[in-house]
């Protein structure tokens, strides 16, 4: 039962991430395909906006971790 | 089924505390980082400068090309914060990559029975070290907050007396600056925590050539996480010492 717990944890809380990063990236490389002088900017924003998605399924990993060793 | 646990394990007791593998490993990695400031300290002073006082120029030449963007005229003033935790947090994740760390197992008495640990561990995969720089970076945020901004704006800032909208938004702003600590302390220490338990779990599953993507996976994570911690506090600092509205 634990076992289960800690997959359907981490299975669920990697979709919206999934989702968020993939928009991010997508609406990133419309925004350089429109203005390619501003790729610096574009680029650390994207960064930037990448760890804040990650942030939120890295916390699902965290939780199914402790759940599985402790 | 290797021994992963999310505590760091204790060695030995020195005065009383418990030293920890984690400990151990991050007192390496300070030893080898003073070690690089100062003999590039040292080479500065020279007539002739070595390759290496060139190669960690252009290093830290480039990151602050890439402060300079994010702060503007500010960034001589927080680059040294800055560029510490870059560094401190580089070598503490990619010293968890190097052979024997995670590996050498040292006998220990835990309890009644007598268990076999690791020596060392990465530094950043210990629950402990990320918050203590989470909370140094948010408390740094704070001191420059109220150093630029003085204390009246600063508290200004939370405590909004003018309409109940501002005063709720000032609430949720305090609320905010917590969840940015647990926020830094988790995604560094769930980021580099899950790398080092899926090579343990490659290496048990598949032991003869399979790690050798994911070492590079994780080296690369290792790189991005650090930049993303610093950058991150940069962007804070950023929007902390300029008033908005």
């Amino acid at each position: 039962m634990k076992l289960l717990s800690v997959a359907i944890a981490i299975a669920v809380g990697a979709i919206g991430p999934a989702l968020g990063i993939g928009m991010i990236g997508s609406k990133a490389v419309e925004a350089l395909g429109r203005n390619p002088e501003a790729e610096s900017a574009i680029r650390t924003t994207m960064i930037l906006a990448l760890a804040f998605a990650e942030a939120v399924a890295i916390y699902a990993l965290v939780i199914a971790l402790i759940l599985k060793f402790a | 089924m290797p021994h992963i646990s999310i505590k760091a394990e204790k060695i030995f007791e020195l005065l009383g505390v418990g030293v920890t593998n984690s400990m151990i490993a991050s007192f390496i990695v300070f030893l080898l980082t003073v070690f690089i400031v100062l003999y590039y300290k040292h080479q500065s002073t020279l007539n002739r400068k070595g390759n290496f006082y060139y190669l960690i120029k252009f290093f830290v030449k480039s990151i602050y090309d890439l402060f300079y963007s994010v702060l503007g005229d500010k960034t001589s003033v927080f680059f040294p914060l800055l560029f510490a935790f870059f560094f401190y947090i580089l070598l503490e994740n990619w010293f968890g990559l190097l052979p024997g760390v995670g590996s050498l197992l040292i006998k220990v008495k835990e309890g009644h029975e007598e268990v076999f640990v690791p020596l060392l561990r990465g530094n950043n995969a210990d629950l402990n070290t990320t918050l203590a720089l989470a909370i140094i970076s948010v408390f740094s945020i704070q001191f420059f907050s109220i150093k630029y901004l003085g204390i009246k704006k600063y508290l200004h800032k939370f405590f909004n007396f003018s309409d109940p909208i501002m005063f709720f938004v000032g609430i949720l702003d305090i609320l905010s600056e917590f969840s940015k600590i647990l926020s830094f302390a988790f995604r560094l220490f769930g980021n580099i925590f899950a790398g080092e338990v899926l090579l343990i779990i490659v290496a048990f599953l598949v032991p003869v050539l399979a790690s050798f993507p994911f070492i590079a996976l994780e080296i690369f994570v290792g790189f991005v996480q650090a930049l993303v911690f610093s950058m991150l506090t940069a962007v804070f600092l950023s929007n902390a010492v300029v008033e908005h509205h």
